[in-house]
C-alpha cells in the first residue's frame, strides 16, 4: 500500500516536471546562496583562529611597553627579576607577518605545532636563523619565495597565510631592526615575582583574537545577506510546495477514501518533502561551494585590505557548514511545507475537494498578513529607538524588511483598487480586476522582488555614498604631490639638504604603535603647516584647533576613537607622556584602530626615540613628476619609498571597491532568484487561471491579446512592487549607513542618493517581471482553442 | 671528571639526540680545541670562553640542616656554542643552560631555565660590580670575595624553583685544584679532552626553602669548571661521576666513561689541595643495586675501590629517584660513603 501510495503522490511531479524542477532548483539556490556565505564566514573564522593560535595569544597573558618600544635590556631586566617572559618580535615584509620568537624561553603552549623545541632535531637550524616556518600556500604565492631568498623555509600547514614564524634573531635580520621588541609572553605555568616596573602593563590575554572581533560585524553582514537569499528562495518553495498541496487535494481525498490512514499518507508527504529538501540541499552545497570559491578571492583581499585579516584563497570543504547548509534545507522545506502538512494531517476523507485557487485565501487573510508586517514595521521602530549595537541594527533591518514584505499585497491590492476605480471601459476594468484576482498567487513572488530590490537600492545607495564620501575625502586628506620615506636618519638628513631648494615644504610624518584606550593603535606627530590647516576634514573641532595642535595642547582623535570611547570635544585622553584634551575629531575611513595625533613638537618631546624617517612633500603640482624621477635617481628609492598621490589614491579606492564586490555579486544573485520566484508562481497559476481567461476569449478577446495583457498585468505588478520598493531600499541604505556601518566599522557616512539608479530599478523590476511573465504567455499563445472550449465542457 | 652533561648540549643546540653520542666527536669546525701547553690563569679563566664550544659552572654541596637531615644543593650553569663567536644581541651563538635542584631524603626538586647569549639575560662577568657573577634569570652565583683573594674564594649562591629555593654563603678554606695535567684532562684513550679544574673546599652556610618551610644549613660544597669543543669519544654513550670529600680531609674525583672499552680517570686530593691525578684504570668502579626512576634502570649504588691509596669504599644514594627530569635528563644526587674511608659526595650518571 505504502508503494502504491508513494507512487500516486510522486506521480504528480511526473506531469508537472516545471513545478518540480522549480520546487528543486527554488530550495537549491537559496541554500547554495546561504551555505557559500557560510562557507566564506567558516574560511575566514578558521584563518582567524589559527592566527589567534600562533603564540597562544588567545590563551597566554602579555606584556607590552605603554612610553615607547620594549628593548632587550627590559628583557633581560625581567628575566633577572625572575619574570617568566619570552620575547616576540613582529613586522611586516613584502605582505608577510614576520613573527619572531624565542624557542629557549617560548612557554610551552605558545609553540606551533611543527616548531622546532629543546631537545628537538631542528633547534640548531632554527636558532641559527636558517630555518623559518611558513604555510605551504604562502610559499606558493608570488614573490615570498623572493623575500625569504636565503633562507630554508619549513612547510608548516598549522601557520595563518601570510605569516612567518621564525628565531627573533632571523626577524631581527628580515626585518631590519636590532633590540626592539613588540610583546613579552607570559609562562602560565610559573608565579609571576610581583609588580611590574613604570612603564610596563600586563595586558590579559584576548581569550578571542582581536582580528575575529574587528571582522565580526563584517561577517554579520554577510550572514544578513546570506539569510536574506534564503528568505527569498524560501518564497519560491513555499509557492511550489504550496500549488503542489492544493492542486493534489483530490488525490488526497481519494487516497483516503481509497482506506490509506491519514497518519500514512502525512508521513509519506512528509517523507517525499524531506527527500527533496535532501536532494536539493545537497546541489545547493555545491552551488554554495561553487559561489564560495568564486567570491573568497575578493573576500580575502577585502579582509586584508580593511583588517589586514590573512585569509586564504582557498576554499576548504568544511563539514559545518556542508551540514549546516543541507540542515538549512531541510528546515526550509519543513517551514515551507508545514501547513500543507497539517492539512493532510486533518483532512477529513470525505471532505469535498472542490478546486481552490492556490493561495485565494480570504481578505481576512490579507488583513491578517498586513497587521502583522505592521506590527513588525512598529517593532523595527523599537529597535531604532531603544536598541544599541550591531544586532540592535540588524533586528532593524529585519523587521523593516520583513514588515514591508507582509505589508506588501495589503499595499498592492489598495493600488490596484483604485486603479480599477479609475478605469474607464470593461476590459481596463477586467484587467484591474483580474490583476487584484491574482494578486494573493504572486504575492509570495512579489515579496521576493520587494525583498531583492530593496536591497538592491539599499547597497547600491550605500556603496556609492561610501565611494562619493570616500574620494572627495581622500581628495582632502592627501594634499601633498609627493610622500617620501627615508632609509635612516642619514639618508633623511641628506634628503633634507637636497630638497629645500627644490620643494616648497618638506613635512616630516612621524607615528608610533601604542595602546589607545586599552587597544593597539597610533600616535601620529604631524608638523604646523598649511597642508593640513587648509585641507584636513574634522568632523567637529574647536575653534582654534590647529593652533592647540600645534602648540601641543591638544590632540586630534579619529572618529573610531571618539566613538568607542565617548570622547567629545575637551574631553581628555590618556597619551603616552600625559593626558591631552581632545581638539578635534577627524573621519579615518577603512582604519579598524584607535589613532591619535599630535603636534610634531610635542611628539618629540614624548617620543624622542622616534627616527623621522617619512615626509610629505609640497611642490607645484607641475613639477611632482620630474622631481619623483629626480629624487629616484638621485638617492636610488626603491618602489614604496617614494609614492605619489595618485599611486596612495588608486591603492585605497581599490580596496573599498573589493570591500563591496562581494554585496553586489550576492545583490545580483537574489535579484535572479526572485525573478526565479515570480517566474515559478506564474508558471503554476498560468494552469489555474484557463478557466477565469475561456469566458474572455469566449466573448472575443483573441490569445494574443490575452497572452499581451497577461504580460503586461506582471510587468504592472513587478512596476508597482517596484514603486515600494524604492522608499523600503532608502530606508534601509539609512540604516546601513547611519547605525549598521557606525557599529561595524565606527564611522558613519553622509547619505548621498543617485536617481540615475532608481531608474535601472524600475527597469531591473519591469524586466524581471517579463522575463517571469514570457513563458506562460508563451504558452496562453500557443494554447489550441480545444483546450480554452474544454474548460466549458468540464468545469469542475 | 666533568664531561658531564654536554649531551644537553648536542641536543639542545640540536646535533640530536637521534644520532646518539657518535656524533660527539663530529662538528667542531672553527672551535679551538683544548691543548695541553695552556697555562690556566686566574681570574680571567673563571669567565667565559667563548672560542669553545661548551663550558661549565658546575657546583654541588653536601649539606646537613638544623634538624640534622641530610640535603644536597646543585647550581649549574653551561654555556654552549652554535659557532666559536660572540655576538650582540639576538644574534649571538651563545647559548645558556640553568639547572638548580634540592635533594632530600625524600624528595627531589628539580628546575630548568634557558637563555640566549648577548642579551643579559644569563652569563658570566669578571669586571661587573662584583669580580665573578654568574647568573641565568633569577638565578646568581656572585663573588663576595675581598681584594686579595680569588674571586671565587667567596660566593654567594641562589636559586629557586617549583617548591624549592635556596640563598647559601660559600667560603673556600683551602686552594683551586688542576685537574689531570695542570688542568689538562684527558677523557678517552683517543686523546679526547677538556680544560678542567676545581674548588672543592668551599664551607656552605645559608637556608633552604622547602614547602615545609625554611631549614638552616652548613656543610660542604665543590664547585667544578670545564671547558671543551670536543669532550667525548665517538664510541663513548655515558658515564659516572663521582666527588667525594672523605672525613679525614681527602678528597676523591673519579669518573668511568662507558665505551667499547670503559675509560676510568681521576684525581687524589689531599687535605691541603695537593692533586694527583690518576692512570688510567687505577681507580675501578663497581655497580651494586639497580633502582628504577623514570622508566629507566640506574646503579644508584657502588663499590669504589683505588688501590693505591687503600680506599675500598661503598656509595649509596641519599635518595635513590635524584633523577634530574630537564632537557635531557641525567641522575644527579648527594650520596653516603662507607668502608675504608667515610663521608660525603655527588654522584651523576648520564646516559641510561
Amino acid at each position: 500500500m505504502i508503494r502504491t501510495t508513494l507512487g500516486a503522490l510522486l506521480s504528480h511531479w511526473r506531469r508537472h516536471p516545471l513545478q518540480l524542477a522549480m520546487l528543486v532548483v527554488g530550495l537549491a539556490l537559496a541554500t547554495g546562496l546561504w551555505s557559500g556565505v557560510q562557507a566564506i564566514n567558516a574560511e575566514a573564522r578558521a584563518a582567524y583562529d589559527r592566527a589567534a593560535g600562533v603564540l597562544g595569544q588567545d590563551r597566554l597573558d602579555r606584556i607590552v611597553a605603554t612610553d615607547g618600544p620594549l628593548t632587550v635590556e627590559r628583557y633581560a631586566q625581567l628575566r633577572r627579576a625572575g619574570w617568566p617572559v619570552s620575547p616576540v618580535l613582529e613586522g611586516r615584509l613584502a605582505g608577510l607577518r614576520i613573527l619572531g620568537v624565542e624557542p629557549l624561553t617560548l612557554p610551552r603552549g605558545a609553540a606551533v605545532p611543527g616548531m622546532p623545541g629543546v631537545g628537538g632535531d631542528t633547534l640548531g637550524d632554527f636558532l641559527g636563523g636558517r630555518l623559518v616556518l611558513v604555510a605551504p600556500e604562502t610559499l606558493a604565492r608570488p614573490g615570498v619565495a623572493a623575500a625569504l631568498a636565503g633562507l630554508v623555509p619549513d612547510p608548516t600547514p598549522d601557520l595563518p597565510p601570510m605569516t612567518v614564524l621564525a628565531d627573533i634573531a632571523a626577524a631581527e635580520r628580515l626585518l631590519g631592526v636590532t633590540g626592539d621588541i613588540t610583546a613579552l609572553l607570559i609562562d602560565p605555568d610559573r608565579a609571576l615575582p610581583g609588580t611590574l616596573p613604570e612603564g610596563l602593563e600586563l595586558r590579559a590575554a584576548a581569550g578571542e583574537d582581536d582580528l575575529a572581533r574587528l571582522t565580526d560585524s563584517f561577517h554579520l553582514n554577510l550572514t544578513a545577506f546570506g539569510f536574506l537569499a534564503f528568505a527569498v528562495g524560501i518564497f519560491i518553495v513555499h509557492a511550489a510546495i504550496g500549488l503542489a498541496f492544493e492542486q493534489r487535494r483530490p488525490m488526497f481525498r481519494t487516497l483516503r477514501a481509497l482506506g490509506v490512514p491519514a497518519g500514512t499518507l502525512g508521513a509519506l508527504v512528509l517523507a517525499e518533502s524531506l527527500g527533496f529538501a535532501l536532494i536539493a540541499g545537497l546541489a545547493g552545497v555545491a552551488l554554495g561551494y561553487a559561489v564560495a570559491a568564486a567570491l573568497l578571492p575578493d573576500v580575502a583581499a577585502t579582509l586584508g585590505g580593511l583588517y589586514g585579516a590573512a585569509v586564504p584563497g582557498v576554499l576548504e570543504l568544511r563539514f559545518s557548514w556542508v551540514f549546516a547548509g543541507i540542515g538549512m534545507a531541510v528546515a526550509g522545506t519543513l517551514v515551507a511545507a508545514g501547513q500543507g502538512l497539517w492539512q493532510v494531517w486533518r483532512m477529513p476523507p470525505l471532505a469535498s475537494a472542490g478546486a481552490r485557487a492556490w493561495g485565494a485565501t480570504a481578505a481576512a487573510a490579507r488583513r491578517w498578513q498586513g497587521l502583522a508586517g505592521l506590527g513588525l514595521l512598529a517593532l523595527a521602530g523599537l529597535a531604532l529607538a531603544f536598541g544599541s549595537g550591531l544586532w540592535a541594527g540588524f533586528a532593524l533591518l529585519a523587521g523593516l524588511l520583513l514588515g514591508a514584505a507582509l505589508v506588501l499585497p495589503a499595499v498592492l491590492a489598495g493600488l490596484l483598487g483604485l486603479a480599477e476605480r479609475q478605469a474607464k471601459g470593461v476590459l481596463s476594468q477586467w484587467f484591474w480586476a483580474d490583476a487584484r484576482q491574482q494578486l494573493p498567487g504572486l504575492s509570495l513572488a512579489l515579496m521576493a522582488l520587494l525583498l531583492a530590490l530593496s536591497a538592491n537600492v539599499g547597497v547600491g545607495t550605500m556603496v556609492g555614498s561610501f565611494r562619493t564620501t570616500f574620494t572627495g575625502w581622500l581628495d582632502q586628506r592627501l594634499a601633498s604631490e609627493l610622500y617620501l620615506t627615508a632609509e635612516s636618519p642619514a639618508q633623511a638628513a641628506a634628503m633634507r639638504d637636497w630638497l629645500t631648494p627644490r620643494v616648497e615644504a618638506m613635512l616630516p610624518i612621524v607615528a608610533i604603535e601604542t595602546p589607545l584606550i586599552g587597544q593597539p593603535g597610533e600616535v601620529y606627530g604631524i608638523a604646523d603647516h598649511p597642508t593640513y590647516r587648509d585641507n584636513w576634514p574634522l568632523l567637529s573641532a574647536s575653534p582654534d584647533v590647529w593652533d592647540v595642535v600645534a602648540k601641543g595642547r591638544g590632540v586630534l582623535v579619529n572618529e573610531q576613537l571618539s566613538r568607542r570611547a565617548g570622547l567629545g570635544l575637551g574631553a581628555m585622553i590618556d597619551l603616552p607622556g600625559g593626558a591631552l584634551a581632545v581638539a578635534g575629531v577627524y573621519s579615518d575611513y577603512g582604519n579598524p584602530s584607535p589613532q591619535a595625533i599630535i603636534g610634531l613638537e610635542a611628539f618629540r618631546v614624548r617620543f624622542p626615540a622616534v627616527e623621522e624617517l617619512r615626509f610629505a612633500l609640497r611642490v607645484p603640482e607641475a613639477e611632482a613628476a620630474g622631481l619623483a624621477v629626480a629624487l629616484r635617481e638621485e638617492f636610488v628609492l626603491g618602489e614604496t619609498a617614494l609614492v605619489d598621490q595618485a599611486g596612495i589614491k588608486a591603492f585605497s579606492l581599490q580596496v573599498f571597491e573589493r570591500t563591496f564586490a562581494v554585496t553586489g555579486a550576492l545583490n545580483v544573485l537574489t535579484l535572479g532568484v526572485a525573478g526565479l520566484a515570480m517566474l515559478a508562481s506564474l508558471v503554476t497559476l498560468s494552469a489555474l487561471r484557463l478557466p477565469q481567461l475561456a469566458p474572455i476569449w469566449a466573448m472575443g478577446l483573441t490569445q494574443t491579446r490575452l497572452a499581451g495583457l497577461d504580460l503586461l498585468r506582471t510587468v504592472v505588478l513587478a512596476l508597482l512592487t517596484a514603486v515600494v520598493a524604492l522608499p523600503l531600499g532608502l530606508a534601509l541604505a539609512w540604516v546601513l549607513l547611519a547605525v549598521v556601518n557606525v557599529e561595524a566599522f565606527g564611522w558613519r557616512l553622509p547619505m548621498q542618493s543617485f536617481p540615475g539608479d532608481w531608474l535601472w530599478l524600475f527597469l531591473a523590476a519591469g524586466l524581471a517581471g517579463g522575463l517571469a511573465a514570457l513563458v506562460p504567455a508563451v504558452t496562453l499563445l500557443r494554447r489550441r482553442p480545444a483546450d480554452l472550449l474544454r474548460v466549458f465542457a468540464n468545469e469542475r | 671528571m666533568n664531561a658531564r652533561t654536554v649531551f644537553l648540549w648536542l641536543a639542545l643546540a640540536g646535533a640530536a639526540s637521534a644520532q646518539g653520542f657518535a656524533d660527539m666527536g663530529a662538528n667542531v669546525e672553527g672551535f679551538a680545541l683544548p691543548d695541553r701547553a695552556t697555562v690556566l690563569e686566574f681570574p680571567a679563566d673563571h669567565g667565559a670562553h667563548p672560542q669553545f664550544r661548551i663550558e661549565w659552572w658546575y657546583l654541588t654541596a653536601n649539606l646537613t640542616g638544623a634538624d640534622g637531615a641530610d640535603y644536597g644543593v646543585q647550581w649549574t650553569l653551561f654555556r654552549t656554542a652554535t659557532a666559536p663567536a660572540e655576538g650582540i644581541g639576538w644574534q649571538s651563538p651563545q647559548l645558556w643552560m640553568g639547572h638548580a635542584a634540592v635533594t632530600t631524603e625524600a624528595e627531589h626538586y628539580v628546575a630548568e631555565r634557558l637563555a640566549r647569549g648577548g642579551v643579559g639575560q644569563a652569563g658570566v662577568t669578571l669586571d661587573g660590580p662584583a669580580p665573578f657573577a654568574a647568573w641565568i634569570d633569577n638565578w646568581q652565583m656572585l663573588s663576595t670575595a675581598g681584594p686579595g683573594q680569588d674571586a671565587l674564594d667567596q660566593l654567594a649562591l641562589s636559586a629557586s624553583g617549583e617548591g624549592f629555593g635556596y640563598a647559601l654563603e660559600l667560603i673556600a678554606e683551602g686552594p683551586l685544584v688542576l685537574q689531570g695535567d695542570r688542568g689538562y684532562s684527558v677523557k678517552s684513550a683517543g686523546g679526547q679532552a677538556s680544560h678542567y679544574y676545581s674548588q672543592p673546599f668551599y664551607a656552605v652556610t645559608g637556608v633552604l626553602t622547602l614547602p615545609e618551610g625554611p631549614v638552616q644549613v652548613t656543610g660542604s660544597a665543590w664547585l667544578d669548571r670545564e671547558w671543551s669543543s670536543q669532550p667525548l669519544a665517538a664510541d663513548q654513550t655515558g658515564w659516572d661521576w663521582f666527588s667525594l670529600s672523605f672525613d679525614g680531609g681527602e678528597k676523591l674525583m673519579g669518573f668511568v666513561l662507558r665505551g667499547t672499552e670503559d675509560f676510568t680517570s681521576g684525581t687524589w686530593i689531599a687535605a691541603d689541595g695537593v692533586a694527583v691525578p690518576l692512570d688510567p684504570g687505577a681507580l675501578q668502579a663497581q655497580a651494586l643495586e639497580q633502582f628504577t626512576v623514570a622508566g629507566r634502570e640506574v646503579p644508584v649504588g657502588w663499590r669504589l675501590r683505588l688501590p693505591e691509596r687503600g680506599v675500598d669504599v661503598t656509595l649509596e644514594a641519599l635518595n635513590p629517584g635524584a633523577w634530574m627530569a630537564t632537557s635531557v635528563p641525567y641522575w644527579e644526587g648527594p650520596v653516603r660513603v662507607t668502608g675504608s674511608h667515610t663521608g660525603r659526595g655527588y654522584l651523576e650518571m648520564t646516559g641510561y
